[in-house]
This record gives C-alpha cells, sequence and structure tokens, in this order.
C-alpha cells in the first residue's frame, strides 16, 4: 500500500496526513491557557503571595511578635515600617506576610482534605449506586441545609477554637460539596457507552474506575475545588475574624481585621490593609479557577 | 401538583430531624463534661444532680436525645447561661432584627442585580458585559465583613454621616424603618450584606438570561417581527424561576451567615447572639441559635422548591 | 485470498474452516437464547411505590447459528438494544436461558461471565461517548486483552495490529484521541475494540445508523470482510431494512418486546406472513415515482409497552384483528432453524381466525388487501 494509494482512496486519511503533532487532552488545557492572559496574571499573583508566603522568615523586616508601646498604630511609610503598625506596635508588613502562610495553608488545606475524603465517597456512591448511594447522599443534604458559615461557626465555635479545629470544621463543610459533584460526575460518566464497553470486556469495578471513570470525573472535581479555595480563604479569615481560628500572637490576616477594629478612627488605611489582602486572594482565586474551567469544559 | 408538594414537605422532616441530630451532637462536640458546659459555673453539687436527672444525662444518648427533641419540639430549647432567659425568646427577638436587614439586602441586591445581569445578558461579550461580570466576581471575592469596615470608615468616620453601631437609642422591640432616626442604623448593615448576593444574583440573572436569548423561540419572535423590548420580555420570563430560586437561597444564607456582619455593627441580630454566645461560652444559647437558624434554611429552601416548581412549567409535578 | 473491499485495507487471508476454538460442532448454534425476560418496574405516585412495569423483552426465543448473520429489525422501544445488553449480560435478565456453543451460560458448569466475555462482543453506535475522550485509541482498543491479563506491550502490538485490519493506519491514528477522529474511523475504532479480545460472535447494536450512507456502507463492507478472516458470527440490529437485507443471512422482526416474525433474509423479504413485517415492508418509499402509497400502511402509535394489549400486541393496529387476537397471545412456534416462523393466529390453522391456515400471498401488496374490507382498528390502552 503507498500513500498516493491511500490518498486517493480516502480523501479522509489523506487530509490528515499533514496534520500536526497529536495533543493529548491535558496538553490542549494547556494551549488554550497560554493565550488567555487575564487567568496567567492573576496565576502570577497567586504564585506571587504564595512565594511571599513561604519566604516569609526570610524577607520580613521585623518580628511579627514583638510589640512597642511607642510604636502603635503608626501610618504607612513611617521610618522603618514600610506599612505602619498595628495597635501593639507590630510591624504590619512582617505581620502580613507571617499571616498569608496561616491564611493560605487555611485556605488550602480545607480543600485539599475535603476533595479527597468528599471525592471517594461521592465516586464511590455515585458508581455503586442503590441503597449505598441513597444513604451517603441523604447524609449529605443533611449537612448541607445548614449555611456554610453557620455549619463552620457551630462546629468550630463548640470545639473550642483553635487553627487544627478551624482546620477541621472547614474540612468539614466542604466534604458535602465535594461529594455532591463527584457523585453527580460519576453517575453521569457511569452510564455512558464507553463505560459499558469496557464493562462488556470483562472489567472489574476498581479498574473500571481507575481507567475508565476516574480520568472523567476529575476534570468536574478539580475545577470546583478550585473555586472553592477563594471561598476558603474568605471563611477561614472570618473564623478568625471570630477568634475561632488562630490564637493570637500568630500572625492571621482575619484576625488582624479584628483586632485592629479599635483602630480605624485613627489609622484607617493601616487598619483595612488585611482585607485588601484578603480580597487580592480570594480575587485572584476566583478568576484563575474561572480560567480554569473555560480551559477544561470545551472538548478539543 | 398537591402530591408534589406533600411529598417535598415529609421529604424536609428527615431533613429537619437530622439537622436537630447535629444541633443535639454539638453538646458533644465541645471539650470536656456536656452536662458542664449546660449548665452555670457556680452551680450547687445537689443542683448539678438534679439538672443531670432532668435533662436525662444518666440515661443513654440515643434516649437523651429524644428528650431533648421532645423539649425542643415544645419550645423549650433550654435557658441562656448569660441572661437566664429561655433561649427561644432571645432567638426569636434577634431573629427578627436579623431579617430586617437580610430581606432589605437581599431586595436592593436583587433589584440590581436583576437589571444589571440582565443588561449584561443582552449584551453578552461587549463592554457592559465584561464590566457586569467584573463587579460579580468582585463582589465574591470581598470579605464582606472588610467592606463593613471600609464602608464605616467612610461614612462614619470620615463623613460622619451614618451612625457605625447599633440599632438606634428606641432599640430593637420598636424599630420602625419610616423613621430616619432609626433607618440610619439599618442602613450601612443592610448595604454590606447587599455585596454577596449582588455578586451571586448578577451572575444567575445573566447566565439565564443568556440561556433564554439563545433558545430557538426567541428566533422565532424576533422573526415574527417583535421588538427588542418584547423579546427581553420574553426571555425573562423564562430566566424568571432560576433567579427567584437563588434569590431566596441567598435569604437564606443571609439570615444563616449574619454573624460577621452583625459583630462589625452590633447589630442585635442573631449572628450578634451567637458572637456573644461563643465569647461567653454560653452553649444552650448557641445550640438553640444554630438549631433554629438551619431549621429556618431548610424551611426556605422547602419554600424556595415549592414556589419554583409551582412557576415554572417544565418542572415535572408527579 | 479475496481482495479487500477499498485499498484502506490490508489483503487478509480467509479463515481456515476448522476453528481450534469450536467445542460443539458445525452443527450446535453459536447462541440459543430460551425464553428471555426482561421487565424494568416503573415507581410513581405519591410514596413511589411500583405501580407498574415495561415488559421490554417478553418471552424471546431464537438461535443463531454458526457462521451467519442474523439481523434484528423493529422500530423504537420493540427491546432490540435491551435484547442486545441482554445477551451481552450488561443487564441482568428476569428470567430465560443462555447457551453459547453448547454450554450454559452463567451457570456453575457452564461458561463463566468472564469467558464468555473473551467469545462475545459488542459494537456500539458510533454515540460521541462510544470511546472514552480521554484515552488515545490505541489504549481503548488495548484495554480489554490487558484486563485479561495480558502485557502492555503485547496489548499494544494488537492494538495497532488491529487497527491496521480495520484501515487506520496504526503510525497514524494509534495515538489520536476520539476528537480527532470522524463518525466512520470512530466506528472502525468500535470494531477493532470489540475484536480486540478474539471473539467468536459480534453483537453489532446500530452499528451503522449514526453514520453516513456512503460511510456506512464502507463500514459494512468492513465487516463482511473481518467475517472471513475471523470467522465470525453476527447478530446485527438496526431500524434501517435495507441494511438488514444487505448484510443477514435470517431475520428476526420484534415489536414491543416479541419476535414476531423469523426466517431467511429473502424469504422475509419477498413474502412477509406478519401484519406488522408486511407493513414495515411497505413504508420503505420506492424511487419510482409512479408508484406512490395514498393510504399510510400502518395506522396509530405503538401501544404503551407499560400495558401492552392482553392477546396479540399487534392487534390494535392490525386491519386483520378479530376477536380472537384480542384474548389469545399467537405462539411462534420453532422447528429447524432456518424455517420462515411467524407468531400470528392467521398463520396457524385451528387457531380460530377466519382466515387461519390460507396461503400466504407471494406478493407484497399492501396489508388491508388480503383482509376483507378494513377493518376499524381497536383503541389502544390507556396510552
Amino acid at each position: 500500500m503507498s500513500n498516493v494509494g491511500i490518498a486517493a482512496a480516502a480523501p479522509e486519511i489523506a487530509n490528515n496526513l499533514s496534520r500536526p503533532v497529536v495533543r493529548g487532552y491535558w496538553k490542549s488545557v494547556g494551549h488554550r491557557l497560554r493565550y488567555d492572559y487575564v487567568t496567567l496574571f492573576f496565576l502570577s499573583i497567586i504564585l506571587v503571595i504564595a512565594l511571599l508566603a513561604v519566604l516569609a522568615p526570610l524577607l520580613a523586616p521585623f518580628d511579627p511578635t514583638k510589640t512597642s508601646m511607642i510604636n502603635r498604630m503608626k501610618p504607612i511609610g513611617y521610618r522603618d515600617f514600610m506599612l505602619g503598625t498595628d495597635e501593639l506596635g507590630r510591624d504590619m508588613l512582617s505581620r502580613l506576610l507571617w499571616g498569608g502562610r496561616v491564611s493560605l495553608m487555611m485556605g488550602l488545606v480545607p480543600v485539599f482534605l475535603a476533595t479527597i475524603i468528599g471525592g471517594f465517597m461521592g465516586v464511590v456512591a455515585g458508581f455503586v449506586g442503590g441503597y449505598v448511594n441513597m444513604a451517603v447522599m441523604r447524609t449529605m443534604d443533611i449537612f448541607y441545609a445548614f449555611p456554610s458559615v453557620l455549619l463552620a461557626i457551630a462546629i468550630s465555635g463548640t470545639l473550642g477554637g483553635g487553627t487544627v479545629n478551624g482546620l477541621l470544621a472547614l474540612t468539614l463543610v466542604f466534604i458535602p460539596a465535594m461529594c455532591r459533584v463527584a457523585e453527580s460526575a460519576t453517575t453521569q460518566v457511569r452510564n455512558l457507552d464507553f463505560v459499558e464497553a469496557a464493562r462488556a470486556s470483562g472489567a472489574g469495578t476498581l479498574s473500571l474506575i481507575l481507567h475508565h471513570v476516574l480520568g472523567n470525573v476529575l476534570g468536574p472535581v478539580f475545577i470546583y475545588a478550585s473555586s472553592l479555595i477563594s471561598v476558603s480563604v474568605l471563611l477561614a479569615s472570618g473564623l478568625s475574624f471570630l477568634g475561632l481560628g488562630v490564637e493570637p500572637p500568630t500572625p492571621d490576616w482575619g484576625l488582624m481585621l479584628s483586632t485592629l477594629r479599635s483602630g480605624i478612627y485613627v489609622q484607617p488605611l493601616v487598619c483595612a490593609l488585611p482585607g485588601v489582602v484578603i480580597f487580592i486572594t480570594s480575587l485572584s482565586f476566583n478568576l484563575v479557577s474561572d480560567g480554569l474551567r473555560r480551559a477544561m469544559d470545551v472538548k478539543a | 401538583m398537591w402530591y408534589y408538594a406533600l411529598r417535598r414537605i415529609l421529604l424536609a422532616v428527615p431533613i429537619a430531624l437530622g439537622v436537630s441530630v447535629i444541633c443535639f451532637a454539638l453538646v458533644y462536640l465541645a471539650p470536656g463534661d456536656p452536662l458542664q458546659s449546660l449548665i452555670p459555673a457556680e452551680a450547687k453539687p445537689e443542683d448539678v444532680e438534679q439538672i443531670r436527672r432532668l435533662y436525662g444525662f444518666d440515661k443513654p444518648v440515643p434516649v437523651q436525645y429524644l428528650i431533648w427533641l421532645k423539649r425542643a419540639v415544645s419550645g423549650d430549647l433550654g435557658v441562656s447561661l448569660q441572661t437566664a432567659r429561655p433561649v427561644l425568646l432571645e432567638v426569636m427577638n434577634a431573629l427578627s432584627n436579623t431579617i430586617i436587614i437580610s430581606a432589605g439586602a437581599v431586595l436592593v441586591a436583587f433589584t440590581l442585580a436583576f437589571v444589571m445581569g440582565t443588561v449584561a445578558a443582552y449584551h453578552i461579550g461587549r463592554p457592559a458585559d465584561r464590566f457586569v461580570t467584573s463587579a460579580a466576581v468582585i463582589g465574591v471575592s470581598i470579605p464582606n465583613y472588610w467592606l463593613g469596615i471600609v464602608l464605616v470608615i467612610i461614612f462614619a468616620v470620615k463623613l460622619g454621616v451614618l451612625p457605625a453601631t447599633g440599632m438606634g437609642s428606641k432599640g430593637s422591640t420598636s424599630f420602625s424603618l419610616l423613621d430616619w432616626e432609626q433607618a440610619k442604623y439599618a442602613i450601612l448593615p443592610m448595604l454590606t450584606m447587599t455585596l454577596v448576593p449582588l455578586g451571586i444574583i448578577m451572575r444567575t440573572t445573566r447566565s439565564a438570561v443568556a440561556d433564554a436569548l439563545n433558545q430557538d423561540f426567541v428566533e422565532m419572535l424576533r422573526a415574527k417581527g417583535l421588538g427588542p423590548a418584547a423579546v427581553l420580555r420574553h426571555a425573562i420570563r423564562n430566566a424568571l424561576p432560576q433567579v427567584l430560586t437563588v434569590m431566596g437561597l441567598q435569604f437564606g444564607y443571609l439570615v444563616g451567615g449574619s454573624i460577621l456582619v452583625e459583630t462589625i455593627f452590633t447589630w442585635p441580630g442573631t449572628g450578634f447572639l451567637m458572637s456573644k454566645a461563643i465569647l461567653t461560652r454560653d452553649v444552650p444559647l448557641l445550640q438553640g441559635a444554630v438549631l433554629i437558624l438551619a431549621l429556618n434554611f431548610v424551611a426556605i429552601n422547602l419554600l424556595v422548591d415549592l414556589v419554583q416548581t409551582a412557576i415554572d412549567p417544565r418542572i415535572k409535578r408527579t | 485470498m479475496t481482495s479487500p473491499p477499498d485499498s484502506t485495507l490490508p489483503s487478509l487471508g480467509v479463515a481456515p474452516a476448522k476453528d481450534p476454538r469450536d467445542r460443539g460442532g458445525a452443527k450446535q448454534p453459536m447462541l440459543i437464547a430460551k425464553h428471555l425476560k426482561k421487565y424494568f418496574p416503573i415507581h410513581g405516585g405519591a410514596l413511589q411505590r411500583r405501580i407498574g412495569q415495561v415488559q421490554a423483552v417478553d418471552d424471546v426465543s431464537f438461535s443463531v447459528l454458526k457462521g451467519e448473520t442474523v439481523g434484528v429489525v423493529g422500530e423504537s422501544g420493540c427491546g432490540k438494544s435491551t435484547l442486545a445488553r441482554l445477551l451481552m449480560h450488561l443487564i441482568p435478565k428476569d428470567s430465560g436461558e443462555l447457551v453459547f456453543d453448547g454450554e450454559l451460560i452463567g451457570e456453575a458448569r457452564g461458561l463463566s461471565l468472564r469467558e464468555l466475555r473473551r467469545n462475545m462482543q459488542i459494537v456500539f453506535q458510533d454515540s460521541y461517548s462510544s470511546l472514552n475522550p480521554r484515552l488515545p485509541i490505541e489504549a481503548t482498543i488495548a484495554y480489554g486483552p490487558r484486563v485479561h491479563g495480558m502485557t502492555r506491550a503485547d496489548a499494544k502490538k494488537q492494538a495497532r495490529d488491529l487497527l491496521d485490519k480495520v484501515g487506520l493506519r496504526p503510525e497514524l491514528f494509534g495515538a489520536r484521541y476520539p476528537h480527532e477522529l470522524s463518525g466512520g474511523q470512530k466506528q472502525r475504532v468500535n470494531i477493532a475494540r470489540a475484536l480486540a479480545l478474539n471473539p467468536r460472535m459480534l453483537i453489532l447494536d446500530e452499528a451503522v445508523s449514526a453514520l453516513d450512507k456512503s460511510v456506512g456502507a464502507q463500514v459494512l463492507n468492513l465487516l463482511g470482510y473481518l467475517k472471513r478472516h475471523f470467522n465470525l458470527t453476527y447478530l446485527f440490529i438496526s431500524h434501517d431494512l435495507s441494511v438488514v437485507q444487505y448484510i443477514s443471512d435470517r431475520v428476526l422482526v420484534m415489536y414491543l418486546g416479541q419476535i414476531v416474525e423469523i426466517g431467511p433474509v429473502d424469504s422475509i423479504y419477498k413474502s412477509p406472513r406478519h401484519p406488522y413485517t408486511k407493513a414495515l415492508l411497505n413504508s420503505r418509499l420506492a424511487l419510482d415515482p409512479t408508484e406512490r402509497i395514498d393510504e399510510a400502511p400502518i395506522h396509530g402509535d405503538p401501544p404503551n409497552p407499560i400495558n401492552p394489549p392482553s392477546g396479540c400486541r399487534f392487534s390494535t393496529r392490525c386491519p386483520c384483528s378479530e376477536a380472537i387476537c384480542e384474548t389469545k397471545s399467537p405462539k411462534l412456534g420453532n422447528s429447524t432453524p432456518d424455517a420462515h416462523l411467524v407468531s400470528c393466529h392467521m398463520a396457524n390453522p385451528g387457531s380460530g381466525h377466519s382466515r387461519a391456515g390460507q396461503q400466504p400471498t407471494d406478493a407484497l401488496r399492501r396489508a388491508s388487501e388480503t383482509c376483507a374490507g378494513y377493518k376499524r382498528v381497536r383503541s389502544t390502552h390507556g396510552a
């Protein structure tokens, strides 16, 4: 068989002979993202924030917990304090940098844990169906009946506050949502023809889930998880604001907003700073998640 | 239709029960003896024993739950450790205050967001749409308590126009929105609460109206010669059920999640009550408030569901 | 050496006459289905109780001989796809038996499901979801053999070999994703996937229905070619009468979950004996404009499969139906595998029908012509 023969007999094959390199799904996602400048911009902001947080010990000019009575509530640019000081005289810049570690962690860890736990439950419930599915989803419905803020506060409030309890509370709040998304995606995929065909080949449940279902479920799950991160950052800082999250003197953006409240009459700009950072972080995660969704939702 | 309504109401019952189980279990989450968290610290040992038997702490946990449930259903949610007043009374009083600002916020948000969302959908892809979409994203990314602080800085500190905290001198018993002296206390909390619903309703409206405008029947209407205003009216009618649903749900979220905003403005609603309860470790009050707010959310969900089924002819009603 | 139908295909030899996998001998049918039943329950009402069932497949019995192609025709809702899935054991049957090459499927001493999968495979319709969008087609084809223990390298080699055999060059197509293939190419991949486990029988469920006619013709030719090379037996399900006529040796006509007629293809298409088959065949439009149909060959809508009519299920639309048809269900009967059997009272002398036992007409005339006048059809049950 020569190329010429094929080209003459089947134009469809001939057209494809000159096609460029075949691209896998993830590569095509990356390709689409390359031209989405807004998403890339905010992705770089996230990376910058993360970098600053990780390198906080090296970058912070002062000890974030060192108080100073004479330097209380100083404005931006006062002497060496680039961003002013808080109500106890601590350097704002250092506290913001160090606070980033805690706040980012409180934003990312609950979502990560909830994705694993809730995702696992959802995939199992979606794949097995029947009574298992009903039991799992009805239980999730009960947790879903609480507004997230309320549930987070109720759990961490009764547990007594603190970082670990806050993480636990947030994880519990996000598990039902991740479970629902995973279950819905799995149920949709489970009924598709190629899964039936794979079953007809004699594959067992585990093999089916691993090779055929999971690859198609991870997309929606990942997208939803990334959209939860911004919510988690907001909720975590909210908990800290109420005194239910991180304990003083550990710096945390939400906690800082709370303690700085008394100072808004004196130094409004300084007191608003932690909120600005929270806003930028949350906004960046939101926009990046939107961009990811747009890139991943399209086939081909 | 009535079968569906009945079934839906019946379905809400197990959820409500599940919610009550979780609320009940909250007490057991607290570190230490659950009984200790329910009684004042200075109680005498004989009183402790009496309460232990009264509340049934000597019985197994499921039985305790049933006793608690029976009391809750009859309205007895315990007594606040701080004020020694019945929890139900405190929560109900506070709830009405919360509803004032929540309802106001949702109405304002809905009005603004619906208009902006429709405009965005009509001019989809063009600058107006981008502006609205960006505003929506910004809206859901701002921590609302921070916005509250910023608004206080602007209006109370710098401009001195609106009060920073509280509910006015007359208090919550005779609050009236018509009297500016009292109403001005509600403005900033309401505005703060408007933010997130604004963003979400804007997004929902935009996508619902855009979807409706993409339908074949709209092309049909245009082909018949209908002007843009009339076409838009039809599209809006299609999009309305979805948007109203979201609006109702947002109202529920606001009522349940008002704690942050109310703490900033010391607005005496359920949220403020809860934050006080957390500070003073007033567990009965916290538990009661959580229970009522959660049940309230379930009721709102149910109502929204039924309304949507009633007005959207596409939903199956068997 | 048979020459390939088009130049994209390699020249393959014909399979040897004696198949080493054969267990039951040449006379043993490849597949025997006995009294297969599948009902789907329906829930409704205030308490979501079971209020009825869809009788998707109702007492279906037939056999498929080795090396033949049996076509299954019927309209939407007649149960053909459910039948396909029942045969493949993708959904459990409510009752009935399946015998593959003399061995009972699913029983302890018979053929296990796993072994059945190596012998019988299914080719689905080319829908957008017939292939996993996340896997390159090589991996999709290699998946089956790997499940049964083949090494990754061997499975990949076999996959590429099969791609070649169905006319897709492996170097060019192996690493492609489904969204990068046309409909005809995807269907070839579906066929290659089914062949990966070296089955002896293929069930083809609407395999060419989603393709353009010209592409579908290529695929049909490919199927015939592969059949000779691999010594396959086919069960070809379709709603397209001309396609079934082209490819089948015997044809089975289904209506509302039951077989109404079965027989050799020429016999069915030239002298159909069941009124429904006649109506189906009459509804094909002729290319000659002078041959026009004034009256629709069949009236009414198919009744609800949830509550099928009592007696003969076609009686509500049959122009020849009489009182006996509404009370007693006709039976298909069985005799030699290549007999022309029909499930109708008119074919059965002594059934009580006024036209029972009469000679069937040879010509394809309108169904109403064979009955005295045109009878008013019975109203359908609560549809």
